[in-house]
């Protein structure tokens, strides 16, 4: 579903990603683990096709990135820590105005749909602005998966959440995961990946250090195994 | 740390003969214009800097273009090196320029096309050093420097055409003399001579800055690279 | 082609859409743009002495100096607006070429440059007493409008995703403009002092072959503005 190989990304003169390679299959949940600065948002804004590699090959649903972004982006879902939403539109005008952008077919089916989905449909009039962080996390994945898209991309989805919004955005993504997406989130959140994820993979230093399956590893264990791979891309 | 390149020592060399040659060409053996005098002969090192200026922009919009379609880091360094080079010697037109024109033209500035068009070039390109100032990233202070060095370039001809449909009296020498410019004369060949050996070595200066000046450029990315690698 | 052709306009229609109903519930971005415009016009009023006399000769620069003060305003409003909340991101993942959001954002922008212009005009009018109601007046408008918005938005795109964004604009954008401005105020003035049309028409073509050839620059430039 996703291939990546030999995945290289500068930033003028600094080595970011080097030669990163990263594969997952269809219906993976992948959790990417990793010190801060080690390269999982910039690995994920190239997966999403907003940031071009420097070099390296890159596949999603057989379809080369950037060669075929176009493709690629009505296959992908994004969720960023940041919102992605309009403040002066309502919940339902957001969701309007992305589905147009998509070419969603049957829009108005569609976006009540999605605002059943994640609780939203009863305050679909109100001003994004006047949401909480809750809400206006839960209306972003409502974006995101409003095109039906078969991979989903979560850059740090837990970031700045309460309780409650944590564990509704723990229900979105099992269903997500049941429904058969194949789905790659970054996190810093051990406990949170290894809940969710059927593998868990540590970027550190630009590469894929370690990477492990969830039957293969307790929640215990886990911490050392992140400890001591981030520990051997650090001479 | 690395030598001068051998040829780079060269280029310095013939630069800085020619240099020479042209500044006694100029007061020795060009003659004296009758009706202006001495001041005359700020001519040939004036136009001369303009033509450097003009060059220097002129590299910059072309290293822009071949930087957006390669993404690579030298054509931005050609690009910055020369805009450098443009905005001073520009700044040396504008200053010979009025050194010449308070005597013929009794004043030190006209809003004539020419000078018009040299101080918003002048302008545009010290928007350009501030615009890649305000960016830390540096591919995308490449990509931004890139589309503005077009964008101001391609702009430079409206705002003469526009500012040269203003009534003007700057002295077309090459070419038709248009009635109504003061100041304008007939080159006898020794001025002419004088003048396109100006030309000539101007060029030669632009081509050893650019040299040395991207050179530095290089240079300074490799002290960054030394860095990073030392604070590994 | 034609369905992508029909995907592609549709696209364009719905940021434009986006850009109107926003504003229409908020009304900061047409309210700030008004409020200056006003206020650079009162203060020509004294730093030119507006009396009759100069009025007729004075009325373009007045109007295309204040026209391209508060446009900066606008654009940068307009383009942090995206920026702000990851907007522009949203945008960048929908499966559209990319100049679909440079037109977009471009139509936007002109239809609020084009709703603060004719808010200004008959209160120019009303204050100076000076007809501006000239077809001629407002087709040059409506020029050196589109050719203000066709580079401004492209620059505001750069300049709201530097660190120095809101000092930049009008820096980057008031040197490139500059024939426009002059092309612009001249053939206003021109129409406005009833000259012959075959006098004012070089004006004219200098806007529209600006138009034109900066609008082509943007469309393919806009890519690389956007695109890391």
């Amino acid at each position: 579903m996703i291939e990546v190989h030999n995945l290289e990304k500068r930033f003028g003169i600094k080595p970011v990603l080097k030669g990163l390679n990263f594969q997952a299959s269809s219906g993976e949940f992948v959790a990417i683990l990793g010190p801060n600065g080690a390269g999982k948002t910039t690995f994920l804004r190239i997966l999403a096709s907003l940031s071009r590699p420097s070099s390296g090959k890159i596949r999603i649903s057989g379809y080369p990135i950037p060669a075929q972004a176009g493709v690629v982006r009505s296959l992908i879902g994004v969720v960023t820590h940041q919102p992605l939403l309009y403040g002066d539109l309502s919940a339902e005008e957001n969701l309007f105005f992305y589905g147009r952008m998509y070419d969603v077919a049957k829009l108005e089916n569609r976006v009540c749909e999605v605002l059943q989905l994640v609780g939203l449909y009863n305050r679909r009039h109100d001003l994004v602005r006047t949401y909480s962080r809750g809400m206006q996390q839960r209306l972003t994945i409502g974006r995101a998966i409003l095109h039906k898209p078969v991979v989903m991309l979560f850059d740090e989805p837990y970031t700045g959440l309460d309780q409650d919004a944590v564990i509704m955005l723990d229900g979105i993504l099992r269903d997500i995961v049941a429904s058969g997406h194949t789905v790659v989130m970054t996190s810093h959140d051990l406990s949170r990946a290894v809940e969710l994820a059927s593998r868990i993979d540590v970027l550190s230093r630009g590469l894929i250090a370690a990477s492990v399956h969830k039957q293969d590893i307790t929640q215990d264990r886990l911490i050392s195994f992140y400890r001591q791979a981030v520990a051997e891309t650090n001479p | 740390m690395e030598s001068t390149p051998r040829w780079l020592k060269v280029l310095d060399y013939i630069t800085a003969t020619m240099f020479i040659a042209a500044i006694l060409m100029v007061f020795f053996y060009a003659p004296t214009e009758a009706v202006m005098g001495a001041v005359q002969r700020v001519f040939y090192f004036h136009v001369a800097s303009g033509w450097v200026g003009m060059l220097g922009f002129l590299t910059t919009a072309v290293a822009g273009v071949v930087y957006l379609k390669t993404s690579c880091r030298i054509w931005d360094i050609v690009g910055l090196a020369a805009v450098e080079i443009g905005i001073v010697f520009v700044f040396i037109t504008i200053v010979t320029g009025s050194i010449w024109a308070r005597p013929v033209w009794n004043t030190w500035w006209t809003w004539d096309p020419r000078l018009t068009t040299a101080a918003f070039m002048e302008l545009i390109y010290a928007a350009y050093i501030m615009l890649r100032q305000g960016i830390d990233d540096p591919d995308r202070r490449a990509r931004f420097g890139a589309v503005y060095a077009i964008i101001g370039f391609v702009s430079v001809p409206f705002t003469f055409m526009s500012a040269r449909m203003f009534r003007t009296i700057h002295p077309v020498v090459v070419g038709i003399n248009q009635p109504g410019s003061l100041g304008g004369f007939d080159m006898t060949p020794r001025m002419l001579q004088t003048f396109l050996f100006s030309l000539l070595m101007f060029t030669f200066v632009f081509a050893d800055l650019l040299w040395r000046r991207i050179r530095l450029g290089l240079l300074a990315d490799k002290a960054a690279q030394m860095k990073m690698k030392r604070n590994e | 082609m034609s369905g992508g052709a029909k995907a592609y306009f549709k696209a364009i229609h719905a940021i434009v859409w986006k850009d109107l109903s926003a504003e229409l519930r908020s009304r900061e971005l047409l309210s700030s743009m008004l409020v200056f415009a006003l206020l650079v016009i009162l203060i020509f009023n004294f730093a030119l002495d507006l009396d009759i006399k100069i009025r007729s000769t004075m009325t373009a620069g007045v109007l295309w100096a204040t026209f391209a003060f508060a446009g900066t305003l606008g654009l940068n409003r307009s383009l942090a607006l995206e920026k702000d909340r990851g907007c522009l991101d949203g945008l960048l993942l929908a499966p559209v070429d990319r100049s679909v959001i440079y037109f977009g954002k471009a139509i936007s922008n002109l239809v609020f440059m084009l709703l603060v212009e004719a808010i200004v005009l008959p209160v120019y009018n009303f204050l100076y007493n000076v007809n501006l109601f000239h077809w001629g007046f407002l087709v040059t408008l409506l020029l050196g409008s589109l050719g203000y918005v066709i580079v401004g938005t492209l620059l505001a795109s750069m300049a709201v995703q530097t660190r120095t964004r809101d000092i930049l604009l009008p820096i980057l954008l008031f040197p490139v403009i500059i024939p426009v401005l002059i092309s612009a105020l001249k053939a206003s003035n021109g129409f406005l002092q009833g000259l012959a049309v075959a006098d004012i028409l070089p004006w004219i073509n200098i806007l529209i072959v600006y138009d034109l050839i900066f609008a082509a620059i943007s469309f393919v430039a806009f890519d690389y503005v956007v695109e890391e």
